[in-house]
């Protein structure tokens, strides 16, 4: 049976306030909100997309952090057969570099065909976990990946390219690829469903004992941006804005 | 070592792409910070050509007819090889859908730190670059040996970066190029029945935060009234609520309206590098940290579903005169 092993990241959710730590190079992680990566959240659709076609075994495995059980359990109601937790990292978020050892290390062992991981995550600081992945796997690599069909021991796959043209690509497996979008959106599933996955699905737990935040690069500084520092904003009431706006659309000549 | 500073020239179908004159801009900045030489590396197969139009000192081109078009194994082969022989003080690559493939892979395979997302050199020749979407900035500092950067756009103009000819060519001889395990089958051209946005003097943009299928109609009616077209950032796209020729952005299309009017898009950098052709951009947006305002001509920090009435009464009463 064909095996294909996703690898899902919680990031911080950026609707929510962000704030630099007392270091001044890292983001306080304290009351951080996390949610799914959306790239690994197309990377897991297509990765049940691909089990309904071809009937394949589809492992998922997360990095320990506030949340990752009921992200689990969700991927297990989508259809996710074996859910893996990486532990061993108490505070703060491992570089993509020690994490993709550990993560290829448990990789190796399963021995899959196919490995999907979201194209990037928005608080990758230094380097792209696939592509580092697959140099450690020694497997090829495509990423920006928007549909993927197994057959013959290749992977063809539509990448995306600037200005709307699509490449087709053929890819020798194992191969890791980065998903940009599923051919599908991401389905939604009841929480009753994954209430019951709570209680019958089982996260294995597997120790990372060398994950760490020795990173490569040097942070300097972590800050926040100026805001808007070059919009002129228009203020008031709803009509008054409306007004405003209005003949500024005037003055353009559209109106 | 050498303090040289390489950037990885990006082509598709014959055509140098805006990142190359980008990076050539930022290479050159870092070079009058820190010395050394700025040097394409182009990969190619009867593209020497391509050289000419950048303001780079000296190109290093290495011909094989596998190289022709980008295809991740062949270039990360070449570029390990080629990195593995120079050793410059920086090489930047463009963070795009071709750059991305390799930039991370080469630095692992070499041992090299990479910094993502960098849009600007600063201070003394520190790498500004970006994470969540473009509201955390780091200013990070050069490694002791070979650093990669993989560079965004939004820093540097990329009309700095053209120039040329290079007064040196380097001839690089390709490694093994034989089994390879990524290959190009063929371009699937855009979808040309439909509008293309690229060409439209009005587009009205729609994000996110425009919440359900059914509230695209409100963007419809607003374009109607400004004899616009309604265009979208990735999340609508993948929605299916509209068509990927109306996607803007680093996988759609770059386009360079009169007025760009974005309803609900918070302006992720991938949206972004797709719209800094517009004359004005009008944001409007109820979260007051949205990068798109640090583009905008015009921001607005509202909820949308408060506003968007009010402006098509206002908009529809100036019009009846």
């Amino acid at each position: 049976m064909t095996e294909i092993v996703v690898i899902a990241r919680l990031v911080p959710d950026l609707v929510e306030e962000l704030e630099i730590a007392a270091s001044g190079t890292d983001l306080d992680r304290s009351w951080l909100r996390l949610i799914i990566n959306e790239f690994d959240n197309h990377a897991i659709e297509q990765a049940i997309i691909l089990k309904e076609k071809t009937a394949a075994n589809v492992t998922i495995i997360s990095l320990e952090a506030e949340g990752v059980e009921d992200m689990l359990f969700t991927t297990a109601a989508k259809g996710a057969d074996r859910l893996i937790k990486i532990t061993g990292l108490d505070d703060g978020k491992p570089t993509n570099q020690s994490a993709a050892k550990e993560i290829a290390k448990l990789i190796q062992e399963i021995g899959p065909d196919l490995v999907l991981n979201g194209v990037q995550a928005h608080d990758d600081i230094s380097g792209d976990l696939a592509p580092l992945l697959a140099d450690l796997l020694d497997m090829p690599y495509v990423g920006y990946i928007s549909g993927v069909n197994l057959e013959n021991g290749l992977a063809k796959a539509y990448k995306e390219y600037p200005g709307g043209i699509v490449a087709e690509m053929e890819i020798t497996l194992p191969a890791v690829l980065g998903i940009q979008s599923s051919e599908e959106p991401p389905r939604y599933v009841a929480i009753s469903k994954v209430r019951q996955m709570m209680s019958t699905a089982t996260i294995e737990e597997i120790s990372g004992a060398d994950l760490n935040q020795d990173g490569p690069v040097r942070i300097n500084r972590m800050y926040l941006p100026e805001a808007a520092e070059k919009a002129e904003m228009l203020k008031g009431n709803e009509d008054e804005i409306a007004e405003k706006l209005s003949s500024i659309l005037q003055d353009l000549g559209l109106l | 070592m050498t303090q040289d500073i390489y950037l990885l020239i990006e082509h598709i179908q014959g055509q140098v792409s805006d990142i190359s004159y980008i990076m050539t801009a930022a290479a050159r900045d870092l070079s009058d910070k820190i010395g050394g030489s700025v040097v394409g590396v182009l990969l190619g197969s009867g593209s020497e050509g391509l050289k000419d139009s950048l303001k780079v000192d000296k190109v290093i081109y290495c011909d094989h007819p596998a190289l022709a078009e980008f295809t991740s194994d062949a270039y990360k082969r070449t570029l390990t090889a080629l990195l593995k022989e120079h050793t410059p003080r920086v090489m930047f690559f463009g963070n795009t859908t071709l750059g991305a493939d390799i930039s991370s892979s080469v630095a692992s395979r070499l041992g090299y730190p990479i910094i993502n997302s960098c849009q600007k050199i600063t201070g003394d020749g520190q790498i500004t670059s970006q994470i969540c979407g473009g509201k955390i900035k780091l200013d990070s500092l050069l490694g002791d040996g070979t650093t990669l950067i993989s560079m965004i756009p939004g820093g540097y103009k990329p009309e700095i970066g053209r120039g040329g000819p290079p007064s040196e060519l380097i001839h690089f001889s390709p490694p093994d190029l034989g089994d390879l395990k990524v290959k190009l089958n063929q371009y699937i051209e855009p979808d040309t029945s439909d509008i293309d946005i690229s060409q439209e003097k009005v587009l009205i943009a729609i994000g996110r935060g425009i919440q359900t299928e059914d509230n695209i109609e409100l963007a419809e009616d607003l374009a109607k009234l400004l004899n616009g077209t309604v265009c979208a950032s990735r999340p609508v796209i993948d929605q299916g609520w509209l068509p990927t020729s109306r996607l803007v952005g680093k996988s759609g299309k770059s386009v360079k309206p009169d007025l760009y009017l974005s309803l609900g898009i918070s302006g992720a950098t991938e949206h972004l590098e797709g719209i800094t052709g517009s004359k004005t951009i009008i944001a409007i947006n109820s979260d007051p940290d949205a990068p798109i305002f640090d583009i905008a001509t015009y921001g607005i920090e509202i909820d949308l579903f408060d506003f968007i009435d009010p402006l098509l009464d206002k908009i529809k009463s100036v019009k009846s005169g």
